[in-house]
This record gives structure tokens, C-alpha cells and sequence, in this order.
């Protein structure tokens, strides 16, 4: 393991919270419904993340906890029956619903558990209802992904099928590629956990090997473990790096030769490298401050330092599982600086103090850092993306070096701001 | 518990952030878990702001609640005071702090700072953002200015008089994320320093806590939001007597109407009256020639209270239009607006559910929507044409250009940004002339862009889904071919009137003749 610091900040946060997820999550099944069972502000909360449910009726909503939910807790398990009842002959396409606790259901301790459990039984062989927290007292961000996974889990049935299962929210056009990839590597038996339809449920067993897409499903990945999976050691698919080593380590565990791989991807590894050169000749030797958001700051560290050349000053993340992050951290450079957690204002000093080119943070610290003069990307972006993979590289640095080349465009020739 | 997928305020922590973000040299100590940071991006992205709201949050876990958040609470107080030095700390919890009651005002207040400390209380489960903002101006100001009640006199509207100097008003209400605020305070500002008017202090948008100790100075209040600002204008009133008007300068009428009410309660003579009514190119503009395809349009309005009530009267007195509906999420106005509807002999909507107003827009089949950025979206997906006129908004209602909605020029802005939306008056024209051109057939692209259905898929979307009184109601070979050829722009309209009447008369199937039977019965 290289010579990383580690370091740990506690304090005031600027971080979305696990409910977020749910503005992905509802896009990948959209047969699934996330009934927030929380108050005013979770409503508004995931509203303002997700800009606004444009063209049509969202797959998300919020069961407001009124003062007299407060007052009594088996009220509040009536009336939680009562919106699950209105919400279903509104919306009867709804095949999964998933009941999402919040930071208030989580204080009162409501029991979504018993709650989902009845509601099963009413609704028996029509529509599964799953519960799981995306609290902020609990989880961050991408960590609600991890919840709603985990809380699937349950109701994948065995199979002792060969398969390799690809674990973590993807763009469609993303795991249509990695699926031919590994189809001409030889793995042909390949799922993915989200699936597209909530009712699509892989089937697990001893045989299944899981590899992971993102790096912020521990839970999931323990329960899977707990159900007989085998998890596949190996970076994120993020960059060249990142992937190539993905896909060595599942033809490792589906025992293809190394060679293989690299006869099918080596075009493509060419001809990313090809698409990466413009934004390096902007990325390289720029320095990178990577503030907690997503969990994806220390895979997206490694390619922008790796493979675009830019120097990393701090890289923050809101959790560090180091197991899972093993392989990654083994290759980002010597003395490196990872700060698990957040104090934001002492972190926003040590930004103004390094005063770096770009600085990847959320979405409310973007626009006063800009008037700082401190070129931003939201990390939310990241989420949103299709960012995996051999094919994606050159976009996934488009990103970066997008906010830079702006910089330049408008300071050098044409605007002068304050 | 209440079912919302979409919400028109948020929590009443939010509207406390509108005032502390708008105000100088005051920090908010929020005790919230780490998700509540959202809200900083409402200031950030939809205003562009270049500052962090001085919002300081606990960030309590779950691993905290089981120890002392008591003790995070002061710290993160001590934290806060001593890094951002405010002169006025205002100290309040969210949804999930006030659930485990740890009181963060009196924590503050027994830690003994030099400055005053205001304690909000604002219960997350009962209200909503306005009142939050309402809730907090009031309770900023009454601490500020306690110690001067009983101090004075009542102050009289006429003591500008006796100090021999121009008569002061303050401008009470406007905030951030409050829709155009900025540039109406510059527009009204601008009106009375014309009629010989200073304007003493305006707040919360741009004021310091000493501005808040320094209102009293003004002879009388300017009530600009009622939403935000009548809860401290009520108690300037009852505490210092002082005055406050009631009329929301929108439009030219309430314009000119706001401009002599301050001039009553200031009993100051109109310098110059005669120039009011051209000082705005609105009456000319709806008086030309080209307005006349304005006639009787029928619009629907929905918003806040200040900016419906507003809107209706212009749209009906100063444009010629029909309100066919109006209404607001504001239950805190809703007597207002519904007094408002009354006169116009609609019935109020007063609702926080954006499908119950989606439905009653398309009952109503207006042919402009007068909105927030959710009707945006409605009457998009309805195929018609929509202007914003009131907050919840997007970043492009906060335009770069200067855009008041009130006075002079806000009446201006009003004519462009609801004209706009319509197919212009010429092109209208030009368009009924030509109708049987070749250019109009199906498919043909109107500004309205994909919207424009076509008129298989109105009858076949409207058998599927709707278990409206339609149903049973059949329409024959020669009633659809005659419906083809109304032009798409109001096919939609003809549609619906002709399945009116034949649900009326009871007209089981629509032939060519039906539909125009139908036309002359609504003619």
C-alpha cells in the first residue's frame, strides 16, 4: 500500500443526504416507486435535487408527518396505510414500492419494517414493498443507493447458476457496453443488480460472482457475501486504469487469461487514450481539491491523477470503507491526503489556502467558490453521467477539464469579473 | 400524513434562511442533520449567489443522539459566533431538531454573548416556508427594537412635517428567493423619491440589524410582501402607531393607487399627476391595434397571494382578458384571493396540490396560464402557453436583465413576459386568414413546438384515459374529418365545447353538423 494519510474531520457537513439517491435510483427501475416517509423538508429536499420532475409525474413522493402523526404512533402506522392506498389506485403500474425512512421516522422510530411486512401480505403476488432508510443522521448521498439495494436483497431468490453480477446503478448504454465486452472476454452470463425492472430480480448463490461498479454499497456487498456471492477484488471501472484492472479481475475469477482481455480491449484502450490527450494537454500538472460528496472522490483522484496528470492537494470523502477501497488506494501516489468526513469551514480555509484550479464539491459550495475564482464540478454530476468505463474515459475527464477550458475562455480574452 | 409528490413552499427553517441570507451581518446556528445543507443550493443555483447563506448546521448523526447534541448545539454556536462575528445570531432547529428538543435558542441565550439572540420557534410540522420567513422578520424586528417600545411617542405619518425634512418610509418584505424582489425595490424606490420621498430602510433584502433598530426613524411602513412583511408592519402599528399601506403597486391601476395611498397617509400633494398614467408603456401597448387579439382571452391564474390578486386585475382590467380560474398555495392569503375570485365570480383554488391545479387548468381550457414554474411544466404537457409570474421559480425567472414586476417598468416587463408566451397578434390574424393553407395541415409546427396534438391522438387519448361524463359520447366519420379541419391551434377547444354541448343535448354521436350546431350554440 502506498504511503497515504489518513486523517478524520468531524464538524458542521455540506453534504446531500441518502434520500438523494432516490433521484437516480427511480430513473434505473421505473417500475419502483420511493415513498419518502419523512416531512416538508425531505419533500423539498429531493424536489431541489432533482431541479424539478420536468415532463412527467415523478416516481418519487413524500408522506408528510403532520403534528397529529407525532401525537400517537399507531396513527401514524394508520395513515401511512391510508397514503399507500391513495398513491397505489393513483399509480397502479407500480410493481415495487419502496417505503424510505428519513432523519424524523428515524428519531420517532417508526417501524417501516412492520409496516412493509403487512402491506405484503395485503397485497400478496401484486406489489413488493421493501423498506429501507436514506436518513442524514444515518447515511450519505450515494449511501441511500446502498440501502434500497440491500433492502432487495431479501427477495432475490438462489440459483446456483455460473453468473457474474455487476453490482451498482449504471447508464444503460454503459452496461450494454461492459455486457458485450465481457461477452467476447467469454463470460457471457452477465446481470445487473440494480436491474432495469424492479421486478427482474438476479438470482444469487454460491455461484454468483459479484463484481462492483461503484464504491459505496458495503452493506449491499456484506449481505451478498452473507447469501454465498463471491466479491471480485478490483478498483472502480473509472478511466483505463480503473477499468482494464475491473475487467482482468473478473476474467481472474471466471479463469480467462490475462491475455485475452488484452487482445479485446486493447482497441479500446487505444483509442481512448486517443480521446484523452485534448483534455490532458488542459488537466495536466493542474491541482485538484476533491471535497466529500459522492464516495467516488478517491476513484476519481486515481484517473485524474493517473491518467490525466493533475496533482491532488486533499481528497475528501464523507465515509472510508478501506477494505473496499483497498485496491484504489494502492494506486494512488505517495503521500497523498485522504480526509474521511467534513468540518466545512476548515475545509473551505485549507481550499482558499491551496487555492487549487478546480475543486470537485456539492452543489450549494460551487457557485462561492466561483466568485472565490476557484473553477468547481459538482459531484452530483458523477451520479447522473455515464462515466464508466474504457469508452467513457475521454468524458469522464471532459468534466473536469470542461469548467478549466471555460475559465480560460472567459478570464484570458473577453470578461473581467469583480 | 399527507401524499405530496411535489411541494410549493418549503419548511418554515427555509423561509428563516430567505431572511438571514438576505440581511447583513447576522448568522443563523441551524440545528439540523447533515442532509438539511440542500437548502444552501436554493440561494446558490436558482439565485446565482456568490455567498453561502451565513447558515452554520449542527450536522447531528444518529451516534450523537444517543450522547449530548446539547453540547454539539454550543459548540457549534461558540464555532459560528466566533468565526463569522455577527452582530444579531439567530438561533432555530429543523424538522428533525425539533423532534428531539434540545432548544438551541436558550442554549444560546444562556451562553453569554454581547449580542442579541433571537430564539426561533417555527413548528416544521405545521408550516410551511412563508410563514417561516414572516415568523422570523417579526420576531427579528420585535427583539431589535424592544427595548424603544414605550420609549416615544406614537408616530404620526405628519412628523416629517414638523421635522421640517422630506417625509421617510420603509420598504418592508422583500427577500431572497421572493420573485423579482431586487428589482422591484429599485422601481418603487425609484417612484417615490420621484413624488419627494426617501425611503429610510428597506428590509430584510440588503439591511443590518442596526437598519432593523433604525425603521422607527420613518414615518410610515410600505407593506410590499404581504407574505413576509404584514406581521411586522402589524406590530410597528400597534408598538409605534406607525402606518402601513395595503396596496401592492403591480399594474398601473395599483400603482397609481399605491402611490396615493403614501401620499394620503403622508398627506403630501401629487407633484405630478397628470404624468402618472404615461409613465408606463402598458395602457398604450394593450390599447394598439395589434392587442386586439388579446380580447377576452381566457387565462388561469395560480401563485402566491401577492402576485395573483395582482395578476388578475391586471389581466382584467389592463389587458382584456377573462380569468376563468385563479388561485394559491398560500393558505395564509387564501381569504384574499378568495375575495378576489369572487368579484371575478370564479371560485378560489386554494391548494398545495399541483395535480388538483393541473386539472383545474385543463377544465378550465384557458389560452394562457399564469403560473409558477410547476404550471410551467402543466401546461406544457397540456399544450398551453404559460407565463411565471410567482415563486416556487427556476433560474431563469431570475433573469440578468432588470425585470421588476411592479411600478412603472414592472408593467412594461408584465406586457412583454405574458404577451410573449401567445402567438402574436399579426400572426394570429394572418393565421385565421390563411387557415386552409396547405401550411396548416397536421403535423405542421406551430411555436408551440411537439404540444400541438394532433386531432386522432386528442379523440383516442381522451377515449382511453378519461372517466370524465365524455364517455359513451362517440364521434362518426364526418365529425372527425370536419374537426380536422379546424386549425390545430384550436381544435382542442372546439373539441371539448362540441362534446359540451352534446352531453347537454344529449347527442350520443358527433357528426359534422353536431359540431356546428355546437359552434353557434357557444357563439
Amino acid at each position: 500500500m502506498s504511503k497515504v494519510e489518513f486523517n478524520k474531520e468531524t464538524g458542521p457537513r455540506e453534504v446531500f443526504c441518502g434520500l438523494t439517491s432516490i433521484v437516480w435510483l427511480h430513473r434505473r427501475m421505473p417500475d419502483a416507486f420511493f415513498l419518502v416517509v419523512g416531512s416538508r423538508t425531505c419533500a423539498h429536499l429531493i424536489q431541489s435535487a432533482a431541479g424539478v420532475m420536468i415532463f412527467a409525474e415523478p416516481r418519487f413522493g413524500t408522506a408528510i408527518l403532520e403534528e397529529k402523526d407525532l401525537a400517537g404512533l399507531a396513527d401514524a402506522h394508520e395513515e401511512l396505510d391510508r397514503v399507500v392506498n391513495d398513491l397505489i389506485s393513483r399509480r397502479p403500474e407500480i410493481k415495487t414500492l419502496f417505503l424510505v425512512g428519513s432523519c424524523p421516522s428515524e428519531v420517532i422510530k417508526l417501524d417501516l419494517a412492520t409496516v412493509a411486512e403487512k402491506l405484503n401480505k395485503r397485497f400478496l403476488g401484486k406489489i413488493k414493498f421493501v423498506n429501507y432508510s436514506g436518513s442524514g443522521i444515518e447515511t450519505t448521498f450515494t449511501q441511500g443507493e446502498d440501502g434500497a439495494l440491500k433492502a432487495l436483497i431479501p427477495l432475490m431468490e438462489d440459483s446456483n447458476e455460473e453468473k457474474l453480477l455487476l453490482v451498482g446503478t449504471l447508464a444503460n448504454n454503459v452496461e450494454d457496453r461492459f455486457k458485450k465486452i465481457f461477452r467476447n472476454l467469454g463470460i457471457s452470463n452477465v446481470e445487473s443488480f440494480p436491474p432495469r425492472q424492479s421486478t427482474e430480480l438476479p438470482k444469487i448463490g454460491k455461484n454468483t460472482k459479484v463484481l462492483l461498479t461503484q464504491p459505496y454499497l458495503s452493506d449491499t456487498v456484506r449481505d451478498l457475501k452473507h447469501r454465498g456471492c463471491e466479491i471480485i477484488s478490483a478498483p472502480f471501472p473509472l478511466g483505463i486504469e480503473g477499468s482494464t484492472k475491473w475487467f482482468l479481475a473478473a476474467a481472474k475469477a471466471f479463469k480467462i487469461s490475462a491475455l485475452k482481455v488484452h487482445e479485446i480491449i486493447s482497441p479500446l484502450i487505444s483509442r481512448a487514450k486517443l480521446a484523452l490527450e485534448s483534455h490532458k494537454d488542459i488537466l495536466k500538472g493542474k491541482r485538484l481539491f476533491l471535497l466529500p460528496e459522492s464516495q467516488l472522490e478517491i476513484s476519481l483522484a486515481r484517473f485524474l491523477h493517473n491518467e490525466c496528470e493533475m496533482d491532488l492537494i486533499e481528497i475528501g470523502t464523507p465515509y472510508l470503507n478501506k477494505d473496499l477501497m483497498k485496491e484504489e488506494i494502492n494506486l494512488l501516489p505517495d503521500n497523498t491526503k485522504i480526509v474521511e468526513g467534513q468540518h466545512v469551514e476548515k475545509q473551505l480555509d485549507r481550499v482558499r489556502e491551496a487555492n487549487p484550479d478546480l475543486v470537485v464539491c456539492g452543489m450549494g459550495l460551487a457557485n462561492p467558490l466561483e466568485a472565490e475564482g476557484i473553477s468547481t464540478k459538482w459531484s452530483i454530476e458523477m451520479v447522473f453521467s455515464p462515466i464508466h468505463g474504457i469508452d467513457q474515459a475521454a468524458d469522464l475527464a471532459g468534466l473536469f477539464s470542461k469548467p478549466l477550458r471555460r475559465n480560460q475562455i472567459l478570464t484570458s480574452k473577453t470578461l473581467v469579473t469583480n | 400524513m399527507e401524499l405530496t409528490l411535489w411541494t410549493y413552499e418549503g419548511p418554515p427553517h427555509v423561509g428563516a434562511m430567505r431572511i438571514a441570507s438576505s440581511m447583513k451581518d447576522i448568522h443563523y446556528v441551524l440545528h439540523a442533520p447533515q442532509g438539511d445543507t440542500y437548502a444552501d443550493l436554493l440561494f446558490t443555483m436558482i439565485e446565482r449567489r456568490g455567498q453561502r447563506p451565513p447558515v452554520t448546521y449542527t450536522t447531528f448523526q444518529a451516534r450523537d443522539l444517543g450522547g449530548d447534541t446539547a453540547e454539539l448545539v454550543k459548540k457549534n454556536i461558540k464555532e459560528a459566533v466566533e468565526r463569522f462575528k455577527p452582530k444579531t445570531l439567530l438561533v432555530g432547529e429543523s424538522c428533525t431538531a425539533e423532534l428531539i428538543q434540545d432548544q438551541p435558542g436558550a442554549l444560546a441565550k444562556g451562553m453569554g454573548f454581547d449580542m442579541p439572540i433571537v430564539n426561533l420557534e417555527l413548528p416544521a410540522y405545521s408550516k410551511k416556508e412563508n410563514w417561516g420567513a414572516s415568523e422570523t422578520f417579526y420576531q427579528l424586528t420585535r427583539t431589535l427594537l424592544k427595548e424603544k417600545v414605550g420609549s416615544s411617542e406614537k408616530i404620526s405619518p405628519l412628523r416629517w412635517k414638523e421635522l421640517g425634512r422630506r417625509p421617510k418610509v420603509n420598504i418592508l418584505g422583500p427577500s431572497l428567493l421572493g420573485f423579482r424582489c431586487r428589482d422591484d425595490v429599485i422601481e418603487i424606490q425609484r417612484i417615490l423619491s420621484e413624488q419627494g420621498i426617501d425611503t429610510n430602510v428597506v428590509a430584510p433584502l440588503g439591511a443590518n440589524p442596526n437598519d432593523i433598530e433604525r425603521l422607527i426613524d420613518a414615518e410610515i411602513n410600505i407593506c410590499l410582501y404581504q407574505e413576509i412583511a404584514e406581521a411586522s408592519c402589524e406590530w410597528l402599528k400597534r408598538n409605534f402607531g406607525m402606518e402601513y399601506t395595503n396596496t401592492i403597486p403591480i399594474g398601473i391601476k395599483n400603482t397609481i393607487e399605491f402611490i396615493n395611498e403614501v401620499h394620503n397617509k403622508l398627506d403630501l400633494p401629487l407633484t405630478n399627476k397628470k404624468e402618472l398614467e404615461h409613465k408606463s408603456k402598458l395602457p398604450w401597448y394593450s390599447k394598439s391595434v395589434d392587442s386586439n387579439y388579446l380580447t377576452g382571452k381566457r387565462v388561469f391564474i395560480f401563485g402566491d397571494g401577492t402576485h395573483a390578486i395582482a395578476a388578475a386585475k391586471i389581466a382584467k382590467d389592463e389587458l382584456g382578458f377573462e380569468v376563468v380560474g385563479i388561485g394559491t398555495y398560500s393558505r395564509e392569503m387564501a381569504r384574499q384571493v378568495r375575495a378576489t375570485a369572487k368579484e371575478l365570480n370564479v371560485e378560489a383554488l386554494i391548494t398545495n396540490n399541483y395535480l388538483e391545479v393541473e386539472d383545474a387548468m385543463k377544465k378550465a381550457a384557458p389560452e394562457l396560464v399564469l403560473g409558477t414554474q410547476m404550471e410551467r411544466h402543466s401546461a406544457k404537457r397540456l399544450g398551453i402557453p404559460c407565463a411565471v409570474i410567482s415563486t416556487p421559480m427556476h433560474v431563469q425567472d431570475v433573469p440578468a436583465r432588470y425585470s421588476p414586476q411592479m411600478g412603472w417598468e414592472g408593467a412594461n416587463v408584465i406586457f412583454d413576459d405574458w404577451v410573449h408566451p401567445l402567438m402574436m397578434g399579426l400572426e394570429e390574424h394572418l393565421i385565421d386568414m390563411f387557415k386552409h393553407d396547405f401550411e396548416f395541415v397536421d403535423g405542421h409546427q406551430s411555436h408551440l413546438g411537439h404540444t400541438a396534438t394532433k386531432t386522432k391522438d386528442l379523440i383516442n387519448s381522451d377515449n382511453k384515459k378519461d372517466n370524465n361524463p365524455k364517455e359513451g359520447i362517440i364521434w362518426t366519420e364526418s365529425g372527425r374529418a370536419e374537426l380536422t379541419k379546424v386549425p390545430f391551434f384550436v381544435r382542442g377547444k372546439v373539441k371539448t365545447n362540441t362534446e359540451k354541448y352534446a352531453i347537454l343535448r344529449g347527442i350520443p354521436e358527433i357528426s359534422d353538423e353536431t359540431l356546428y350546431d355546437a359552434k353557434a350554440y357557444f357563439s
